[in-house]
C-alpha cells in the first residue's frame, strides 16, 4: 500500500480534492451544477497557475518568496497598460518575463540563495506595482473578461482550463526532454553540468517559464475581477508553496508534480469556499484553511513513513 | 569505423606536460599519458595523490593551467565530442528521475516526441550487456534502487553508446558499493569491452582488481607519475612500494592473543551482540540489511527526548554526503561536534576543548591540511572520512558503530586506521564494524554474517575466513 502510493505520489492530492468535494457537495448540494462547480472554482484557476509558476522554481531547488508581489504587479500592468495600450503592455509583460529569467541567472551564477534574493524582488515588484496603481482600479480588457467567462459545454470554464493547465505542464515538465533536464537540475546539478548542460541557461529557462506562468496568474485574475489593485494576490505566495506541497512535491530535490499542483491549488480554492460554507466566521478561515493543510501533510509524512519501513 | 581506430592505433586520448594548481597546491605536476585503443590502464595511488585531477583534466571537467590535452583518434575538439565518458565515485545520478531519464541527461541526442521509448531500450540493452540478470526496471525511480543498483546504472550509463560511442571509459572506484559478484560482472564486461577496441581508465583501491583487469598500471603520487608499466611489470608488493605507502600485506594477526572481553554492551533482539573491547565485524553480500540493522541499534540507543549527557554509541557514516560531512563547517567544527555537549561548560561551546581535540585528533589520525579551520569540503573523499572517524572517536561513548566507513579510502588510510581502532578496543572500546570487503571484516574478533536482512551465521576465532563468509552468504540462496 505505501509503495504504491509513493509509486503514484497523484493519488493522495487527488483522494484530499474528492473528500473535501464530497463534503462541500453534502454541506450545500446546491453547488453541484454547472453553476455551482464554476463559482467553486473560478477563483482557482490564478491560483492554479501562480503555483505551477511556483512549483518551476521549486522544481530546481529554490523557493519564490516574490510570487505573490509579482501577480500584483502583472495584475496592475494588465489592468492598465494591457488594457489603454496593448502593444506596450505586451512588452511590459514580456520583460517581466525576461527579468524573472534573469534572475535565475544571477541565482545560479552568483551563487546566492533564492529566498533572500526573490524576497528582496518581492519589495521591487510591490513597488512598481503601487507606482503602475496608485489606488485600485484599471480595468480588465474585454477579450481577457470574454475568455474568463467563456461558457463550455459539458464542464465549466474553470475546470476545462485547470484541465488544459494541467496537461499542457505535464507535457512541458514531465514527458519532454528539457523538462526531465530541468528536473535533474533538481536532483542534481552536477551530474547535469557534467553531462554537458549549461546549468546557468537552464536555471534561467526554470525562472523564465515561472514567469511566464506568473504572467498568466496575473492576467486570469484580472479577466476574473474586471479590476486590479498593488495587493490583491499577496497571498499567493504562500498558497503557490502550500498547492505544491499538497500536490505531492518537495521543496528540494526536483521532485514536483504538475497535475498535482494544480489539484493542490484547487484544493486550496476549495478549502476557503468550503469553510464559508460552513458558516465559520472569516477570523477563523485562515486558521482551519492552516488545518487542513497541517491534516493533508501529515497524512503524507505517516504514508511517507510506512513505506520507508515496509519498502 | 572502431576497428579502423584501432588498427591506426592512434591514442584516443594523449595528454603532454599537464600541470594543474589549485591555489598554492600541485594537483598535477608535468603529466604526459597517452590511451590507446584497447587498453585498460590502472590508475592507483593513496588519496591526494592526484587521481581524480587527472581524470578531470581528461574528460575536459577542469582545464589545466599547463600543457595541452588532445584526442587524436576522433579529431574531436573536446572530451565529450570524442567519445570520453566518466563514471564517479560519488553517485551521481539525479535521484528524482527514473533510470531511463536519467540517461536522457547525458544523452541529449534523445528528443522529440516519443524519446522514452529508445531510452528506455538503450539503457536496459547497456545494462543487459554489462550486468546479466539485473533485474533493474528501467522505469524505476533512482531513489528507490539500492546504491549497488545505482552504482550499476551509473556504468550501464558511461558505457551506453548515446548517439555516438563510449571510446573511453572512466571508472572512478567503480567496484566500492558492489558485491564481488556484481563486480566480477564488471571486470568481465572492461575487458570485452577493451577488446573490442574500446579503453577503460580503471581507479581503485583494490589491488587484487586492478591486476585482475588492468593491461598497464599507472601509479602516482604527489601529482606525479612514478611509474607507467605494463601489468606484467609489477608485483603487488612493488605496486604497493611504488605508492609510497609501507609494506601492507604482512597482516600481523591481532586475534592471536586470546583476548579477555568484558561484559555485553549491545544485545539487539535480531541477536547481534558485542562484548566490551569487541570488534564485532558484520558481512555478506551488500544490502543485505547490515546496514539497516547497524541503523536501528544506534538510533534506538541514542534517539532520547532526553538528553543523557554521555552519548552511548557514536556513528561513523560509510555514505558521508549523505550522513556524515556537514558541509558549510570547517574541518575543526566536524571533527568536534561530537564532543560539545561533553566538555561544554554551563551549557556553552569550551573552544579550548574543541581546539586541543581538533588538533590532537589531527595528528593521530593524519588529516591532511594545513589548518583545521579550512572548510571540511577542501580535504580529499579520505581524508573527509578521517574527519569522520576523528568525530567518533574524539567522543567517549564506548560503542562505536561504523557502516562501510572505508568505502573510497586509500590503503595507507586504512591501515592508519586499523591500528587506531585496534588501540581503541584494547582500551575497552567496542566497534561494530559493517564493511563490504572481507578483507577487513577478517581482522575482526567476531562477525556476524548478514543474508536477507536476518544474521544467517556468527563466526569466531579462526573460522572468520573469507570461505566461510562466503558460505553464509549465499548458502540459503543455492538451495
Amino acid at each position: 500500500m505505501g509503495q504504491f502510493l509513493s509509486r503514484h505520489r497523484i493519488l493522495l492530492p487527488i483522494f484530499s480534492l474528492s473528500v473535501l468535494l464530497a463534503a462541500t457537495f453534502y454541506m450545500q448540494p446546491r453547488a453541484m451544477s454547472y453553476f455551482g462547480i464554476n463559482l467553486l472554482f473560478n477563483l482557482a484557476v490564478p491560483i492554479a497557475l501562480a503555483t505551477v509558476a511556483q512549483m518551476m522554481i521549486m522544481m530546481v531547488n529554490d523557493i519564490d518568496l516574490s510570487l505573490g508581489t509579482f501577480v500584483s504587479l502583472v495584475a496592475c500592468v494588465t489592468a492598465t497598460f494591457l488594457n489603454d495600450s496593448p502593444l506596450l503592455g505586451v512588452l511590459i509583460l514580456a520583460a517581466l518575463i525576461l527579468t524573472y529569467a534573469g534572475m535565475g541567472a544571477v541565482i545560479h551564477a552568483l551563487d546566492l540563495p533564492a529566498i533572500v534574493v526573490t524576497l528582496g524582488m518581492s519589495f521591487v515588484w510591490g513597488g512598481l506595482a503601487l507606482f503602475v496603481l496608485p489606488s485600485p482600479g484599471g480595468s480588465s480588457p474585454d477579450w481577457l473578461r470574454a475568455l474568463m467567462t467563456v461558457k463550455p459545454p459539458l464542464v465549466p470554464m474553470a475546470v476545462a482550463a485547470s484541465v488544459l493547465i494541467a496537461l499542457v505542464t505535464h507535457l512541458l515538465i514531465i514527458r519532454s526532454g528539457i523538462g526531465t533536464v530541468l528536473r535533474g537540475v533538481g536532483g542534481n546539478a552536477r551530474s547535469v553540468a557534467r553531462a554537458g548542460w549549461p546549468v546557468a541557461r537552464l536555471k534561467a529557462l526554470a525562472y523564465g517559464l515561472s514567469g511566464l506562468f506568473g504572467v498568466f496568474a496575473g492576467m486570469t485574475l484580472v479577466g476574473l475581477t474586471t479590476s486590479a489593485d498593488a495587493n490583491i494576490a499577496l497571498r499567493y505566495t504562500l498558497l503557490s508553496i502550500a498547492g505544491v506541497i499538497l500536490g505531492g512535491g518537495e521543496f528540494i530535490g526536483g521532485k514536483v508534480s504538475p497535475v498535482g499542483a494544480v489539484i493542490g491549488a484547487l484544493t486550496l480554492a476549495l478549502a476557503a469556499s468550503f469553510l464559508s460554507f460552513m458558516r465559520l466566521s472569516p477570523d477563523w478561515q485562515i486558521g482551519a484553511q492552516g488545518a487542513i493543510l497541517i491534516l493533508v501533510l501529515t497524512a503524507r509524512l505517516i504514508f511517507a513513513r510506512r513505506e520507508n519501513t515496509t519498502g | 569505423m572502431q576497428q579502423s581506430a584501432f588498427e591506426n592505433d592512434a591514442p584516443i586520448v594523449a595528454l603532454t606536460e599537464v600541470v594543474k594548481h589549485f591555489g598554492a597546491v600541485r594537483a598535477l605536476d608535468g603529466v604526459d599519458l597517452e590511451i590507446r585503443p584497447g587498453e585498460c590502464l590502472g590508475l592507483v595511488g593513496h588519496n591526494g595523490a592526484g587521481k581524480s585531477t587527472l581524470v578531470n583534466v581528461v574528460n575536459g571537467g577542469v582545464s589545466p593551467t599547463a600543457g595541452t590535452v588532445a584526442f587524436p583518434a576522433s579529431g574531436a575538439p573536446e572530451a565529450l565530442s570524442a567519445g570520453v565518458r566518466s563514471v564517479f565515485q560519488e553517485l551521481s545520478l539525479c535521484p528524482n528521475l527514473t533510470v531511463a531519464e536519467n540517461l536522457r541527461i547525458s544523452h541529449s541526442g534523445l528528443r522529440g516526441p516519443g524519446w522514452r521509448r529508445p531510452a528506455r531500450a538503450e539503457i536496459r540493452q547497456s545494462l543487459d550487456a554489462v550486468f546479466p540478470g539485473h533485474g533493474i526496471d528501467a522505469n524505476a525511480t533512482v531513489d528507490t534502487l539500492s546504491i549497488a543498483e545505482r552504482q550499476m546504472v551509473e556504468i550501464a550509463i558511461g558505457f551506453a553508446p548515446r548517439g555516438t560511442e563510449a571510446r573511453l571509459v572512466i571508472l572512478d572506484e567503480p567496484t566500492s558499493s558492489l558485491d564481488a559478484g556484481i563486480a566480477e560482472q564488471l571486470l568481465r564486461h572492461i575487458r570485452h569491452f577493451c577488446e573490442s577496441g574500446g579503453a577503460v581508465i580503471f581507479i581503485s583501491h583494490m589491488l587484487g582488481e586492478v591486476f585482475d583487469v588492468a593491461s598497464r598500471i599507472l601509479v602516482m603520487k604527489d601529482g606525479k607519475v612514478v611509474a607507467d608499466r605494463t601489468v606484467g611489470g609489477f608485483t603487488r608488493q612493488g605496486l604497493v612500494d611504488a605508492m609510497g605507502h609501507v609494506a601492507t600485506d604482512e597482516r600481523q594477526d591481532p586475534r592471536g592473543k586470546a583476548h579477555a572481553f568484558g561484559k555485553e554492551v549491545v544485545h539487539t533482539s535480531q541477536g547481534l551482540s558485542a562484548r566490551r573491547g569487541e570488534v564485532v565485524g558484520l558481512s555478506g553480500l551488500a544490502g543485505h540489511g547490515q546496514a539497516r540493522a547497524l541503523a536501528r541499534l544506534y538510533l534506538d540507543a541514542t534517539s532520547s527526548w532526553r538528553p543523557t549527557g554521555k552519548p552511548r554509541m557514536v556513528f561513523v557514516a560509510g555514505d558521508r554526503t549523505r550522513d556524515g560531512i556537514l558541509p558549510l563547517w570547517s574541518i575543526l567544527r566536524n571533527a568536534s561536534i561530537s564532543i560539545l555537549s561533553e566538555t561544554a561548560k554551563w551549557g556553552l561551546v569550551d573552544r579550548d576543548a574543541e581546539t586541543s581535540a581538533a588538533a590532537e585528533w589531527k595528528r593521530r589520525i593524519g588529516i591532511r591540511t594545513e589548518d583545521v579551520t579550512n572548510p571540511v569540503l577542501s580535504l580529499s573523499g579520505g581524508n573527509q572520512q578521517k574527519v569522520l572517524f576523528a568525530r567518533a572517536l574524539a567522543s567517549a561513548a564506548p560503542v562505536v558503530v561504523m557502516d562501510d566507513p572505508m568505502r573510497g579510502v586509500d590503503v595507507g588510510t586504512k591501515q592508519d586506521v586499523y591500528a587506531i581502532i585496534r588501540a581503541e578496543a584494547a582500551n575497552g572500546r567496542t566497534f561494530l564494524w559493517y564493511s563490504t570487503e572481507t578483507e577487513e571484516v577478517c581482522r575482526c574478533d567476531r562477525v556476524f554474517v548478514f543474508r536477507n536482512g536476518e544474521i544467517s551465521a556468527e563466526l569466531t576465532g579462526a573460522d572468520i575466513t573469507e570461505e566461510r563468509i562466503l558460505e553464509a552468504s549465499f548458502e540459503m540462496q543455492e538451495a
